[in-house]
C-alpha cells in the first residue's frame, strides 16, 4: 500500500509504529527529558539574560505579586519583577534561576556518587560471591531500612552549614543500596545465561565478561536505577531544607518554600513565593517519573502495547 | 505453623539488630564529630535568659558532667546504647527537664494514626485502580483517567500538602491550618474531641493520600499484567464465571501479595514524607516534634525522635519479611536466599 492510498489516521498509526520500534523514542521518555532540559536551559539562560544580583536580600522592593496580580496591600506587579518578590525583597525569578538548577545538580551529582558505588559493589558481590557477597548484601540490606533524611538531620543539625556539593555527598551515602541490590541480582542471574558461559569458555577476561557483554545488557535497568535514585536525593534534600536545614545562604528551591513558610505566605495569600517553588519541583518530580515511565517500557516491553 | 527456616529467621534478625545498631551508632557519632559544644549551647541559653553568667567555667564544667560527656567515649557509647534499648534519651534541653521518652510517647500516637490511616487508605485506592488500568472491562474513562492521576505520585507529600492548604485552609478557610485538633475542646473520649481531630487530621491525610495512591496503582499495574494471561483466570473465563468475580477473586488475590513486600522497601520513604508535611500542618506528631528540637538545638530529642523512626522502619520491614510466607504460601524461603 503507498502512502498515498493511506487514510490520516492509518498514516498516523504507520508513524507510531515506526516510533515505538525505537524503545528509546517513546513520548514518554522524550516528555520527561524536554522537562527537565527546560529547567536546565532555563538556568542556563537565565545565567545571561537576567540580573541575578537580585538574589540578595532588600535588593527589590517588598512582597511584590507577579504581573497581572495584585498583593493585599494594592500593589501590582511590575515588568522589572515579572514573577514577583519574596518577603526578604528578593527578585522571585532571579531565585528560581538559581535555585532550581542547584535542586537537580545535588540530586544528579548523589545519584552518580551512589550509582558508581552501586555498580563497583554490586558487581563484586554478584561476581565474587562469598564472604565479599554476604557482607556487601547484608550492608545493603541494612541501609536500605534507615531513611536518609533522619540520619542527615542529625548530621546537619550537629554541623550547622553546610555546602550544596556537601549535602549531595551526605545524600550519596543513601542512594547506593538499591543500585547495589538491583546489579547484584542481574549479575547473578546473566552469570547463568549462555552468553556468558560462552564469552567464559572462549576464554574473555573478567573485564571484558563485566563490561563488554553484561553491562550492555544492564544499561535499561541503570538508567531506571539512576532515575529512581535522582528523585529519592532531591526529596530528601527538599526535605531538609523544608525543615531549614541544608545549604543555608544559597538559594535552592527548598528553602524558599521554609522561608515562605516561616513568614506566614499562607495566610498573607503570598502565593508566588511558596507558588513558583513548588510549581518547579512538580515539574522536575514529574519529569523524572516521566523519564522512569518511559525507561520501564525499553527494559519491559510487555508495557509498550498497553500505552 | 513453624514454616520459617531458622536460617532464615536468624538472617532476618540478624539484619534487624544491625540496622538498629549502626543507626544508633550513627545517631551517636555524628554530633561528636562536630565541633559545636552542646554544654556551651546551654549556657548560651542561659545567657540569653539572664543577660549574663558569672562564674561560666563552672557551670561548663557542671553541664558536660550532667550530660555525661566529660566521661571517657566509650563509657559514654555504651551508656547511651543501653539507655537506647529502653529509650531513655535522657532530657530534653529545651523543655529542661522533661525526659525525651515522654515527648515523644506524646507524639508517637498523632504520627501513627495518621501513618496507618493514609497507608490503609492509599493501599486500598491504589491497588484497585491498579487493576482496573489493566482489566479488559473497566470503562474507558478509567483507562484514560487514572494513568493522567498517576502523574502526582512522584510529588512529595509535602508540596501536595502546600497547595491543599491554600486551597482548602487559607483560601475557602474549609478545614483548619495547624495544629491536630482545636485548642478550644479538651482532649478525651468525647465527641467534640473526636470531631476536631478528624477536622484536623483530613488535609495531612489527603495531602499524602494523594501522592502516593499513584505508587502502588503502578506496582500493581505491572503485577496485573503478569496474571492476565495465566491459565487459571483463562479457565475461570470459560467456566463462565462473572467478570468481576474473576477480577477480585482471581486476579486481584494473586497479584496483590508482592505488594506487601513492596511497602517493606517503601516505608521508610513514607514516614520521612510523613514527618515534613506534619512540620508543614504543624500537626502534633513526631514531625514537628522534630522540627522544634531543630530549631532550639534540642540535640537529645533530635536523637530520640530519629532513633525511634528508624526503629518503627526496621520493625515494619522485619515483620512484613517474617509475616510474608503465611500470607504467600508460594514463597519458600531458601536457607540462603
Amino acid at each position: 500500500m503507498s502512502t498515498a492510498d493511506m487514510t490520516r489516521a492509518e498514516k498516523r498509526q504507520a508513524r507510531r509504529i515506526k516510533r515505538f520500534d525505537n524503545p528509546w523514542m517513546n513520548p514518554k521518555l522524550i516528555w520527561g527529558a524536554g522537562l527537565l532540559l527546560a529547567i536546565i536551559a532555563m538556568g542556563i539562560i537565565g545565567r545571561f539574560v537576567w540580573d541575578l544580583d537580585m538574589v540578595f536580600t532588600g535588593s527589590s522592593p517588598l512582597k511584590l505579586p507577579p504581573v497581572g496580580f495584585e498583593n493585599l496591600r494594592g500593589q501590582e506587579g511590575i515588568g522589572a519583577h515579572p514573577i514577583g518578590t519574596d518577603g526578604g525583597g528578593r527578585d522571585m525569578l532571579a531565585m528560581i534561576i538559581v535555585g532550581a538548577p542547584n535542586t537537580l545538580f545535588v540530586g544528579l551529582l548523589a545519584s552518580v556518587i551512589g550509582m558508581s558505588i552501586g555498580i563497583f559493589l554490586g558487581f563484586s558481590a554478584g561476581f565474587l560471591g562469598g564472604r565479599t557477597d554476604d557482607v556487601i548484601r547484608v550492608g545493603a540490606d541494612v541501609m536500605i531500612t534507615i531513611p536518609p533524611l533522619l540520619i542527615l538531620v542529625v548530621f546537619q543539625s550537629a554541623f550547622g552549614d553546610v555546602s550544596l556539593t556537601m549535602m549531595a555527598l551526605l545524600i550519596a551515602g543513601f542512594v547506593w543500596q538499591s543500585p547495589t541490590r538491583l546489579i547484584r541480582a542481574q549479575v547473578l542471574s546473566m552469570k547463568q545465561s549462555g552468553y556468558v558461559q560462552m564469552a567464559q569458555l572462549s576464554g574473555a577476561s573478567t573485564s571484558h565478561i563485566m563490561f563488554r557483554e553484561m553491562m550492555p545488557n544492564l544499561v535499561p535497568y541503570l538508567f531506571g536505577s539512576f532515575i529512581a535514585s535522582v528523585t529519592t536525593s532531591i526529596v530528601t534534600a527538599v526535605g531538609l531544607e523544608v525543615l531549614g536545614l541544608g545549604p543555608q545562604r544559597i538559594p535552592t528551591l527548598g528553602r524558599t518554600i521554609y522561608e515562605a513558610i516561616n513568614a506566614g505566605a499562607l495566610i498573607q495569600n503570598l502565593w508566588w513565593w511558596w507558588g513558583i517553588p513548588t510549581l518547579l519541583l512538580g515539574i522536575i518530580f514529574i519529569g523524572l517519573l516521566l523519564i522512569n515511565l518511559g525507561l520501564d517500557e525499553v527494559s519491559n516491553p510487555r508495557l509498550r502495547r498497553l500505552s | 505453623m513453624g514454616r520459617i527456616p531458622r536460617s532464615y529467621l536468624i538472617n532476618r534478625l540478624t539484619t534487624l539488630i544491625l540496622t538498629i545498631l549502626i543507626a544508633a551508632t550513627i545517631i551517636w557519632i555524628i554530633p561528636r564529630l562536630s565541633p559545636v559544644d552542646p554544654a556551651e549551647i546551654a549556657l548560651g541559653r542561659m545567657a540569653s535568659g539572664a543577660g549574663s553568667v558569672a562564674n561560666s567555667e563552672e557551670i561548663l564544667a557542671q553541664l558536660r558532667a550532667n550530660m555525661g560527656i566529660d566521661q571517657p567515649l566509650l563509657v559514654q557509647y555504651f551508656k547511651y546504647i543501653t539507655g537506647a534499648l529502653v529509650f531513655d534519651f535522657g532530657l530534653s534541653t529545651a523543655a529542661f527537664p522533661t525526659p525525651v521518652s515522654t515527648l515523644i510517647l506524646n507524639a508517637l500516637p498523632w504520627t501513627m494514626g495518621l501513618m496507618i490511616l493514609s497507608l490503609l487508605i492509599t493501599f486500598f485506592i491504589g491497588n484497585l485502580l491498579g487493576a482496573l488500568m489493566v482489566w479488559d472491562r473497566s470503562p474507558k474513562l478509567v483507562r484514560v483517567a487514572i494513568p493522567a492521576a498517576m502523574v502526582f505520585t512522584s510529588i512529595p507529600p509535602i508540596l501536595s500538602g502546600l497547595l491543599l492548604m491554600w486551597v482548602f485552609s487559607a483560601h475557602l478557610q474549609w478545614f483548619p491550618l495547624t495544629g491536630a485538633y482545636s485548642i478550644f475542646v479538651e482532649p478525651g473520649w468525647t465527641w467534640d474531641f473526636v470531631k476536631s481531630v478528624l477536622h484536623h487530621g483530613f488535609l495531612p491525610a489527603l495531602s499524602i493520600v494523594v501522592v502516593t495512591f499513584g505508587f502502588w496503582a503502578l506496582g500493581m499495574r505491572g503485577l496485573m499484567i503478569g496474571v492476565q494471561g495465566e491459565d487459571y483466570v483463562k479457565l475461570a473465563e470459560a467456566k463462565g464465571l462473572r467478570p468481576r468475580y474473576i477480577l477480585y477473586r482471581y486476579m486481584i488475590r494473586n497479584a496483590i501479595l508482592p505488594q506487601i513486600t513492596a511497602f517493606a522497601l517503601k516505608i521508610g520513604l513514607l514516614i520521612a514524607g510523613q514527618v515534613l508535611v506534619e512540620r508543614i500542618f504543624a500537626y502534633n506528631g513526631m514531625g514537628k516534634l522534630l522540627y522544634d528540637a531543630i530549631l532550639n538545638q534540642d540535640f537529645p530529642v533530635i536523637q530520640g525522635v530519629s532513633y525511634v523512626i528508624i526503629l518503627i522502619t526496621a520493625l515494619s520491614v522485619f515483620l512484613v519479611d517474617l509475616l510474608y510466607p503465611f500470607i504467600d504460601p508460594r514463597i519458600r524461603h531458601e536457607a540462603n536466599a
